[in-house]
């Protein structure tokens, strides 16, 4: 049978056919529909993960004990995940471990566009590329062969459209894979200096062997065509390149590292002039010149964003496409908004107000950096804001440390800010922590993490205290708010910037869009009592908008969560069905 | 038989996934090779959103360039503006005409093009306005805009309606599936 799936779906079908048991994973777009799709099927053990390094760790753990474990994380992810991924490389698997990493070329959703290849090269793992859905479902029971044949975790990297492009996939029966046996083998798992000497050596016979193999490996493939032009490509830029250029002769590279040698040596040889077609850095390009072929590649292509067909074409074929239509006129872009409703609007209302220095983090509040709100300072990382806050008092001294407030998510909190705040405590800190806590991981899409007190597959479990969690670890004033009372929530912030010590302050409201949330539906705006001050403007609430001078508010898009009406002084904001009484 | 090349777009939020989600499952019915390309993320988020829809015998790239689309599906007339350059010669555009304005707008520093379905006609594409709130909002529901422009849509494709209901009852819940039905009908029956 033959369905219609999105690469994540196809991956994710791929584990439950080749009999993967454990899944452990940290959400990121564009990777998240792949955790989520598998926790659909019962024979599958598939959770959260706190953060990448810890559900890499349970996947690895999860080998160990000889099942087939799988982790799915966003590019950025692997960086988290990155130590624990160098040294399994060194220890090997027991039973097949996957790790899957989507790129966002691009950067449709993300906060930089990093090149995984770069990591199967520095921790000497074999890493899978596939261009479509169907590769994606074949490739995951390849890479499991693969990682029980030369002992190694197997990396599979997307990029957002692979992951994020439904096509067709052939649907088969799960195969039943027999658990491992477990044996206690200090020399193969214990990576301590003596052992590790000695397993860097299978590391580096092992990368050698693979080589081999990627010299035949049906996941390398050529397809003859004219051979004026050669292209050599791999993942999505392959569907672009066979598109733009038709009927030419390819190198489709299902293996992007280890690289064939003598594969791409003989293609090279057999046609007249090569090119190398790869979004981002020049990963197969670099290979191929080193081995001394003449290719070309980035001469003609971008390292930024992403490749299309009609860049492919002209660039090769010359042949500029027409545009058969042109916009003179300047478009405003329509960028991101926080929704009707969202409780992070009232946090940023709050500090603009106050005009804070804000050290930002990752999630549905960055978006508390566009106007109208353009309350964030900084986001670098997940986690990021709890240290930078930390850093910038050190580095200012304390009376600006007065002037910052850190804010953070609570998955991301969980996921990376907690070792943040101990250092405050610890490194005797004086900052304000807002934890930004809307019962949710909002931005990846609803997914449930370990202060909701639900798992992935929505049971009940143990809920994570934060105001506890603060206090264990030192933090003396924990305040837990609403961030639509806006007047308590700014006294409270002015007492906790004052205060001789950290504190944290919990904004607790949940997140708009959770279905057990009903806000009573769509308000309206008075146009006798309205006096056209628009203070409701300034809250930058999508549902609000000036037309021709009237502040009016879109019933298609208000929820009625009634901030605005906070701020009016008017009483100009009514519901709707208030208008006649 | 060359690919079709269809573009939905509008603004996070609205509705667009499902609409493509309808027509890819519609083109497998006939046979055709298929690609959805999808937005997840942070443009869902009321951001400019697109996917992109493509059938035929073989479908390489998911992805749609400037110029080559056959059909412009736009869920909001701003965003029909912005997406019109991706309109191949003597294609079509079917435009909600809805406007919802964006930040930038909102906060006083761009103004909202005026008379948008005027200027994309004297541009030269051809576009066909319908008001799928109001048929949304007869057939039961404001939720259903997406599968009225997917009534409208199916006048320009030889799929038979039969197919069309079919993949509908199979993709939006039952308790929403009169609704849905009536709004396919609705779009469909619209003269321009
Ligand atoms: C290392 C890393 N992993 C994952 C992501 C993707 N990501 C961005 S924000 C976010 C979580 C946001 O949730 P939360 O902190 O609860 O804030 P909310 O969006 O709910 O406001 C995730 C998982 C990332 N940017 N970096």
């Amino acid at each position: 049978m033959k369905k219609l799936l999105l690469g994540n779906e196809a991956i994710a079908r791929g584990a439950y056919e080749a009999g993967v048991t454990v899944v452990s994973s940290y959400p990121g777009t564009p990777s998240t529909e792949i955790t989520e799709a598998i926790a659909k099927y019962d024979e599958i053990y598939s959770e959260w993960a706190p953060n990448e390094k810890v559900a890499t760790e349970v996947a690895i753990g999860a080998s160990f004990g000889g099942a087939r474990a799988m982790t799915a994380m966003k590019h950025v992810g692997l960086n988290v995940a990155a130590d624990p991924l160098f040294t399994c490389s060194y220890t090997g698997v027991n039973g097949g471990l996957v790790i899957v990493v989507a790129d966002d070329p691009g950067m449709h959703s993300s906060q930089n566009e990093q090149d995984s290849r770069h990591y199967a090269k520095a921790s000497k793992v074999l890493m899978l590329e596939p261009s479509d859905s169907q590769e994606c479902k074949d490739f995951v029971a390849e890479a499991y062969n693969l990682s029980e044949q030369f002992d190694t975790p197997v990396i599979i990297r997307l990029s957002t459209r692979v992951s994020h492009s439904q096509s067709l996939v052939e649907i088969k029966e799960r195969e039943n894979i027999p658990l491992r046996e477990y044996k206690k083998d200090a020399q193969k798992y214990v990576m301590m200096p003596a052992m590790a000497r000695k397993r860097h050596w299978a590391v580096e016979d092992r990368i050698k062997a693979l080589r081999e193999y990627a010299e035949t490996s049906k996941l390398n493939r050529i397809e003859w065509g004219d051979r004026k032009i050669g292209i050599i490509t791999s993942g999505i830029a392959y569907q672009y390149a066979r598109e733009a250029l038709g009927d030419v002769s390819y190198l489709k590279l299902g293996m992007v590292y280890p690289l064939p040698e003598k594969l791409i040596k003989d293609f090279v040889s057999q046609v007249e002039q090569v090119y190398v077609i790869e979004e981002l850095d020049p990963f197969i390009e670099e290979h191929c010149k080193a081995l001394g072929c003449k290719v070309i590649g980035k001469e003609l292509f971008t390292v930024i964003g992403e490749l299309n067909t009609n860049i492919i074409r002209e660039k090769i074929l010359n042949i500029k496409t027409e545009k058969p239509i042109s916009v003179e006129e300047s478009i405003p872009i329509r960028p991101p908004v926080m929704c009707p409703g969202c409780p992070h609007r009232g946090v940023f209302y709050v500090l603009k107000k106050l005009k804070l220095v804000v050290s930002g983090d990752i999630g549905c509040y960055t978006l508390g950096a566009l106007a109208p709100l353009e309350a964030i300072d900084t986001c670098v990382c997940m986690g990021a804001s709890v240290g930078a806050a930390l850093g910038m008092e050190k580095a200012r001294g304390k009376d600006f440390s007065k002037k910052v407030v850190a804010v953070i998510g609570d998955s991301t909190f969980i996921h990376s800010g907690i070792t943040g705040l101990i250092d405050v405590v610890y490194n005797k800190g004086n900052s304000t922590v807002i934890i930004l806590d809307n019962s949710i991981t909002g931005m990846t899409g609803h997914q449930h993490n370990p202060t909701t007190g639900f798992t992935i597959k929505g049971e009940p479990t143990r809920q994570v205290d934060l105001v506890k969690l603060a206090q264990a670890i030192g933090i003396e004033r924990v305040k837990v708010v609403d961030p639509f009372d806006l007047e308590k929530f700014e006294k409270t912030v002015k007492e906790e910037i004052a205060a001789e010590e950290p504190s944290v302050i919990i904004s607790q409201r949940p997140c708009a869009l959770l279905k057990h949330v009903k806000y009573e539906g769509p308000l309206h705006i008075n146009g006798d009592k309205c006096t056209r001050c628009k203070m409701c403007m300034r809250l930058g609430c999508p549902a609000i908008s000036n037309k021709d001078g009237n502040m009016t508010i879109d019933i298609t898009l208000c929820n009625g969560c009634g901030l605005c009406v906070k701020v009016c002084r008017f009483s100009a904001i009514e519901k709707v069905g208030d208008i006649n009484g | 038989m060359a690919n079709t090349s269809v573009m939905i777009v509008g603004v996070g939020g609205q509705g667009t996934l499902l609409a493509s989600r309808i027509l890819g499952n519609v083109a497998i019915k006939k046979g055709f090779d298929v690609k959805v390309s999808e937005v997840h993320g942070m443009a869902q988020r009321g951001g400019s959103v697109v996917t992109y829809v493509k059938y035929g015998d073989k479908v390489y790239s998911p992805i749609i360039s400037e110029g080559q689309a056959d059909i412009i599906i736009a869920f909001e007339e701003l965003e029909a503006y912005r997406w019109l350059p991706y309109l191949k010669k003597g294609g079509r555009i079917i435009v909600n005409t809805q406007r919802i304005d964006p930040m930038p707008v909102i906060v006083g520093l761009k103004k909202y093009p005026d008379s948008i379905i005027e200027k994309i006609h004297s541009l030269g594409a051809e576009v066909i306005p319908v008001d799928a709130l109001k048929l949304a909002l007869e057939a039961g529901s404001v939720k259903a805009v997406n599968v009225v422009l997917m009534g409208v849509m199916a006048k320009y494709t030889d799929i038979d309606k039969e197919d069309w209901l079919n993949v509908i009852e199979n993709t939006v819940p039952a308790r929403f599936l009169e609704i849905n039905k009536k709004a396919f009908e609705l779009g469909l029956a619209l003269n321009n």
